[in-house]
């Protein structure tokens, strides 16, 4: 086993150990995080951490950051037992962690915000000399940042490089990332890569935690791999391992990556999206001009990094957001500016992004939640009343079709794993039987076994007939799902592509979608399909 | 204490972890805490009294016994829980959809004003029958009352007032409004209170049956605790059996959600703010036509309107728990009224209130004795 | 009718819903909504007069007022921050609590009769300003030139200083500042306990300076609440917080005094000829408090400015991010 090999001397790691963690348990109500883990960082390389969603990799890391303590184990750091009780202790023994969710306070400037829990300034702020240092410190790191600038006013890769300033204004030696690449665009990246090697170049250690094989074992010297908790791999080479046994040694079996995804048969057009704008929650323009549109019996994709304007899109599309220009047409019928009852009347279903936030009450039960749609209409309503007997049968059979784990349907579904809630969604937007449904991030945060099943219940519906829209960040759900992709930029759409459905052999698939990817990439960094082309064109001539 | 999650005794061998309730308690324990919530609360009342020269144990002993010792002073104390039922079920259905509307005293005093104008202005000749004053007495009182929760509750719709300030606001302009009336208009002699009420106008009482019945004779008790159990029967019926009603708690659960299930909040937060407004109104309007039989500030705006906000909390907003939990605060308020200091009471209150949300801790998370392993 | 001196008086007025109002603006800024302030004012205010009374040292008397208003807003805090309990409701509690055991303990003292004040005197060159030395810089309490003082220093503590900086960031973004090693949960019990002493110290100003003595309830008449959608108007900006306080301060004053004179704005007047019109002149305070919050959530909506992100949110570390 790998696990073997790495632990036996057989080779003298050549850098000296900087990190060091033996047996780290922690528990959290119901689940065992991390069951006796051990971890060990070298001095100037990038460790990469692989795991699934829900494996534990977070949370050995914010055990490492101080931010959460172990209920065992120890910590060793340049060879020195720690105990942190705080982010700020581990950051005095020099390891610092920038959070998948960045932890920047919007109202303040980036200056600001790496001043933040600092010793300097004492009491009062002068915040123009530190705006220079901050200033000089992103020069030497190649991260540009204006310190002036208020977090909110920033992009997302911006507000990254800040988090990153931040921990290297506390002078860090060790950079924890939280899948750094979620949040980027291909393009955007490579350039991450290249501050992370600057910085590895200047005596810095980095921490790479990541669900994507393939950006890992590209970016990583070694790698790690947890599973359920447990470490199946500690500081493999990355040279030396194929992406095939990693897969294994992440998911505990081989990953069929192949849907069984029949050709689609598209009809009328059911949804129209022409000319939207609409503004986000702070005022600013978040889609500028979107046109797209849906037909029968297939699975439209719109891929973006986040923050792009697809939420804004799928709110427009629902009735939860008001479009200040253009039209969203439901078979003909108008449906935007107009309430959400008026969509669900129509026949749309919609899975939110935000499932405890909008997709379900926490403190009602699985019955108060799967009525939600159809509480209006017999037999779960009449004259007024409500039908409690006939609204608990068709939460039972619900549970049934669907496989929602829970004792009984009176359960607060705030009780829920992220996956059976999501399961609930799908149940009572999918029950309904919708013309047009929309999908956001429907597989976010959930593990391999429940990601399959929301895939396959999509599917379902695509067979079933019905439009499906599936906005998503990540591009291989995209790429296995859909039969068509808008790539949305800054609330513009760049380009639409066709994903063919026949199944060539495997090598021409690969090289189909290594160019699909280069072009919808290109895409989500604003350069439009036809600028693109039009390039493409050129190079050949 | 700065970590919340775990609270470690140094070297003791056991130490306490609070974790989050994965599953539902059994369902007798929510009950149990509260219990355990009052009793405690009871204690520290009782520091509190003897710290300010009374005797406790003398003190609630005295409330025992003057509000269930005998017949005629356990329908006194279901006469002063009348008037809590209503408020506090006018509490409780705000609540539900997280609109705090604590202007509930006001609203009661706004529907004691509308009643007693049908009698004052007068709407209605003071020979009218019993069944035609008490109907429109009732729909007048609810009426003034809803006004006086629409007000806030469209001010919140459309401007997104905050309703808390705005319903305790109006609480104070009610006030002032009655005694412009009571003062200035409707006085009797010159006195700060109204003529007394035509008979007619009296919600029947049991002593009134006393000649059937004589196990009635002297007992208070009146139409105003039927006009509670019925609206709280209703109300329960609302709440927890009609589309209205699963509405109201989806949106006081998430409005998100709410929105998102195609629900009108503006129009149900201007709804829902009336209802609560008419219960209260119902309330005032019981007072004034089954005990103070005149439009008098003082007995009217005696804190009815605060008290429901607790009993609704204790009650869980429960509409067929706050008719038990009012009776309870019935029994202090009677009782408290001959307690010395006088504002024991309302401190014990206070004290009830606070414990029982400190209590709401132990339902959602459990406390977890375990060895420490090292 | 001299309305310098109405004015004058107003300022002092304005004073109590001022530490009243900057008190809460501190907690809020932290993320906690204290509701309480009506019950920890009347705690102050009861506080100050009995102790006055007992020591006859009014400075004692300030002092105990503000301790004791904080600690009972440590109440709150505990069930608030460490228990994560409902921030309204809690808030509700504390406003009984505090006038119970205000009255209680304030039994018999509004027959105690008079005390020694807090001084007033002016300010030596300021009151030949026309018109605003009269109104601000003449014989005026002691108190009332604290408030003129606590106005720009709260300012510059919370946007120039370091602990403003973190008290903005705990208040916006809790976890961001817990993961840089700023103690949420110290922070936010430190910024209810200054709520609660400026709460105590409004009360005080009441009995010991603007209308002196104990009145049970009375005493406070609702101000508290007042200052709760004062914090609303002044969109948490201590100056905006001064602009309400004042001018409501003075709005009282107003009431107290238009009904004295025979003759106003040349016209008999209404108010002496027929008192029960007071009642009117009386709802008038509350009537603009909603007012007020109707401009201030107006503006607020439009200029998408609001509360402190977190404010009414409990902070629970540890628990699982998704």
């Amino acid at each position: 086993m790998i696990n073997q090999t790495s632990s036996m001397p057989s080779s003298p790691p050549q850098a000296p150990l900087v990190v060091e963690m033996r047996g780290i348990v922690k528990r959290f109500p119901g689940v065992l995080a991390n069951d006796h883990v051990d971890f060990e960082l070298l001095h100037g390389e990038i460790h990469g951490l692989l795991g699934e969603n829900g494996a534990g990799k977070s949370t050995l890391m914010n055990v490492l950051a101080g931010l959460y303590r172990q209920e065992a184990g120890t910590i060793l750091v340049k060879g020195e037992p720690k105990a942190f009780s705080s982010p700020r202790d581990a950051i005095k023994a020099g390891i610092g962690m920038v959070h998948q969710h960045f932890m920047l306070v919007p109202s303040q400037t980036v200056t600001e915000n790496i001043l933040l829990g600092l010793d300097d300034p004492r009491f009062i702020m002068r915040l123009p000399d530190y705006n220079t240092k901050i200033a000089e410190l992103g020069e030497r790191f190649g991260l540009k940042v204006d310190p002036r600038a208020k977090i909110w006013q920033l992009s997302v890769g911006e507000q990254q490089r800040v988090e990153i300033l931040k921990m290297l204004y506390r002078g860090v030696d060790v950079l924890i990332m939280d899948e750094p690449t979620a949040v980027l665009a291909p393009q955007e990246i490579e350039g991450l890569f290249v501050t992370l090697r600057a910085m590895i170049a200047q005596g810095k250690s980095v921490i790479f935690i990541s669900h994507k094989l393939q950006e890992v074992s590209v970016i990583a010297d070694r790698v790690s791999v947890l599973r359920r908790g447990i470490a199946t791999a500690s500081g493999v080479p990355s040279k030396g391992v194929s992406r095939q046994e990693l897969a294994r040694l992440m998911v505990g079996r081989d990953v069929i990556f192949a849907l069984d995804k029949k050709p689609g048969r598209p009809q009328d057009v059911v949804l129209e999206v022409t000319d939207v704008h609409a503004e986000s929650d702070k005022g600013l323009p978040a889609l500028r001009g979107i046109s797209l549109n849906v037909r029968a019996g297939e699975i439209v994709g719109v891929a973006g990094v986040a923050g792009n304007g697809q939420s804004e899109l799928s709110q427009v599309i629902s009735g939860m957001r008001r479009c200040a220009q253009g039209q969203v047409l439901l078979n003909g019928d108008k449906i935007s500016n107009r309430n959400t009852l008026f969509g669900i009347q129509h026949g749309m279903a919609y899975v939110p992004e935000d499932r405890t936030h909008v997709g379900s009450a926490p403190n009602l039960s699985v019955t108060d939640n799967v009525i939600m749609k159809n509480f209006r209409k017999p037999p779960i309503s009449k004259n007024g009343l409500l039908d409690m007997k006939a609204a608990t049968k068709h939460a039972n059979e619900l549970k049934l079709a669907y496989d929602i784990i829970v004792p009984t349907v009176s359960t607060p579904v705030r009780l829920l794993s992220g996956g059976n809630l999501q399961r609930v969604i799908l149940a009572r937007e999918i029950s309904g039987l919708p013309a047009f449904m929309v999908a956001v991030q429907p597989t976010r945060g959930l593990d391999v076994g429940a990601i399959e099943g929301v895939h396959r219940l999509l599917l379902a519906q695509r067979e079933a007939g019905a439009a499906v829209l599936l906005v998503s960040e990540e591009l291989e759900e995209l790429l296995s799902l859909c039969d068509r992709v808008y790539v949305i930029y800054e609330g513009k759409i760049m380009g639409e592509v066709m994903i063919g459905d026949d199944e060539p052999d495997e090598g021409a698939a690969l090289s189909l979608s290594k160019g699909l990817v280069d072009t919808i990439g290109q895409m989500m960094t604003g350069t439009p399909l036809d600028q693109i082309q039009k390039e493409g064109v050129a190079a050949h001539d | 204490m700065t970590e919340p999650t775990t609270l470690n005794k140094r070297r003791a061998p056991f130490r306490f972890r609070i974790e989050p309730r994965l599953s539902e308690p059994p369902a007798w324990y929510p009950a149990a805490v509260s219990f355990g919530a009052i009793i405690v609360a009871l204690i520290l009342g009782g520091v509190l009294i003897s710290f300010a020269g009374g005797d406790p144990i003398r003190s609630y002993l005295h409330i025992a016994k003057a509000s269930f010792g005998d017949i005629g002073v356990l329908s006194d104390t279901i006469v002063k829980a009348t008037p809590i039922i209503l408020a506090a079920l006018a509490c409780s259905v705000a609540f539900r959809m997280k609109l705090w509307n604590i202007g509930a005293e006001g609203q009661f005093i706004m529907g004691a004003f509308g009643a007693s104008a049908i009698v004052l202005a007068p709407v209605l000749p003071a020979e009218t029958s019993r069944w035609i004053f008490i109907p429109v007495m009732m729909i007048a009182g609810m009426a003034a009352g809803a006004i006086w929760g629409f007000i806030p509750g469209y001010l919140k719709a459309k401007f997104n007032v905050n309703e808390i300030i705005s319903t305790l606001m109006l609480n104070y302009v009610a006030v002032a409004w009655v005694n412009f009336w009571i003062f200035g208009v409707w006085t009797e002699g010159g006195f700060q209170m109204s003529p007394k009420f035509p008979d007619g106008a009296w919600l029947p009482r049991l002593s009134d049956y006393a000649k059937a019945f004589p196990i009635f004779r002297g007992l208070t008790t009146h139409l105003g605790l039927v006009i509670g159990i019925v609206a709280a029967i209703i109300l329960w019926f609302i709440i927890f059996r009609s589309r209205w009603g699963y509405e109201i708690r989806l949106i006081g659960d998430n409005p998100n959600a709410a929105q998102y299930a195609g629900i009108n909040i503006t129009r149900n937060t201007i709804w829902v703010m009336m209802l609560s407004g008419a219960l209260a109104g119902l309330g005032g309007m019981s007072e004034v036509g089954g005990v103070v039989h005149r439009l008098q500030t003082a007995p009217v705006a005696a804190g009815y309107g605060f008290t429901g906000i607790i009993v609704a909390w204790l009650a869980k907003l429960n509409p067929l728990a706050i008719i038990f939990v009012s009776i309870l605060f019935g029994a202090l308020i009677l009782a408290g009224r001959e307690i010395q200091p006088s504002g024991v009471p309302k401190m014990i209150q206070g004290i009830i209130l606070v414990c029982l949300i400190a209590s709401d801790f132990l339902l959602r998370y459990r406390v977890v004795i375990e060895r420490v392993e090292e | 009718m001299d309305y310098t001196i109405i004015l004058q008086a107003g300022i002092a007025s304005g004073t109590v819903l001022l530490f009243a109002t900057i008190g809460e603006l501190f907690a809020e800024r932290s993320g906690v909504l204290n509701l309480g302030v009506e019950g920890m004012m009347l705690i102050g205010a009861m506080s100050a007069f009995s102790t006055t009374i007992a020591t006859g040292n009014p400075w004692l008397g300030v002092l105990v007022a503000m301790i004791f208003a904080g600690l009972i807003s440590q109440i709150h805090a505990f069930i608030v921050i460490t228990l994560q309990a409902d921030q309204v409701v809690s808030g509700l509690a504390l406003t009984f609590l505090g006038a119970g055991i205000s009255l209680v303990l304030g039994e018999g003292l509004s027959k105690a009769g008079t005390v020694s004040l807090l001084p007033n005197f002016s300010i030596p060159l300021l009151t030949l300003i026309p018109i605003i030395g009269k109104i601000f810089f003449t014989n005026q309490s002691v108190l009332v030139y604290v408030g003129y003082l606590l106005v720009p220093l709260s300012w510059y503590y919370i946007n120039r200083t370091r602990p403003g900086l973190h008290l903005r960031a705990v208040g916006e973004y809790p976890s961001a500042a817990d993961a840089l090693g700023i103690n949420v949960f110290r922070m936010r019990y430190f910024y209810v306990f200054v709520g609660g002493m400026m709460a105590g110290l409004a009360g005080a100003t009441i009995s010991l300076a603007v209308s002196p003595g104990w009145f049970s309830e009375l005493t406070t008449g609702g101000q508290g609440w007042i200052a709760i959608g004062l914090v609303i108007f002044a969109q948490w900006d201590p100056f905006r917080a001064a602009i309400g306080a004042y001018a409501f301060g003075a709005l009282r004053r107003l009431i107290l005094d238009i009904q004295g004179p025979l003759v106003l704005f040349g016209f008999a007047n209404p108010f002496y000829y027929n008192p029960y019109l007071g009642f009117f002149l009386q709802m008038l305070p509350y009537l603009f408090t909603v007012v007020v919050l109707v401009i201030g959530s107006r503006e607020a909506l439009r200029k998408r400015i609001g509360a402190p992100a977190a404010l009414g949110n409990p902070y629970v570390r540890g628990e699982r991010g998704l």
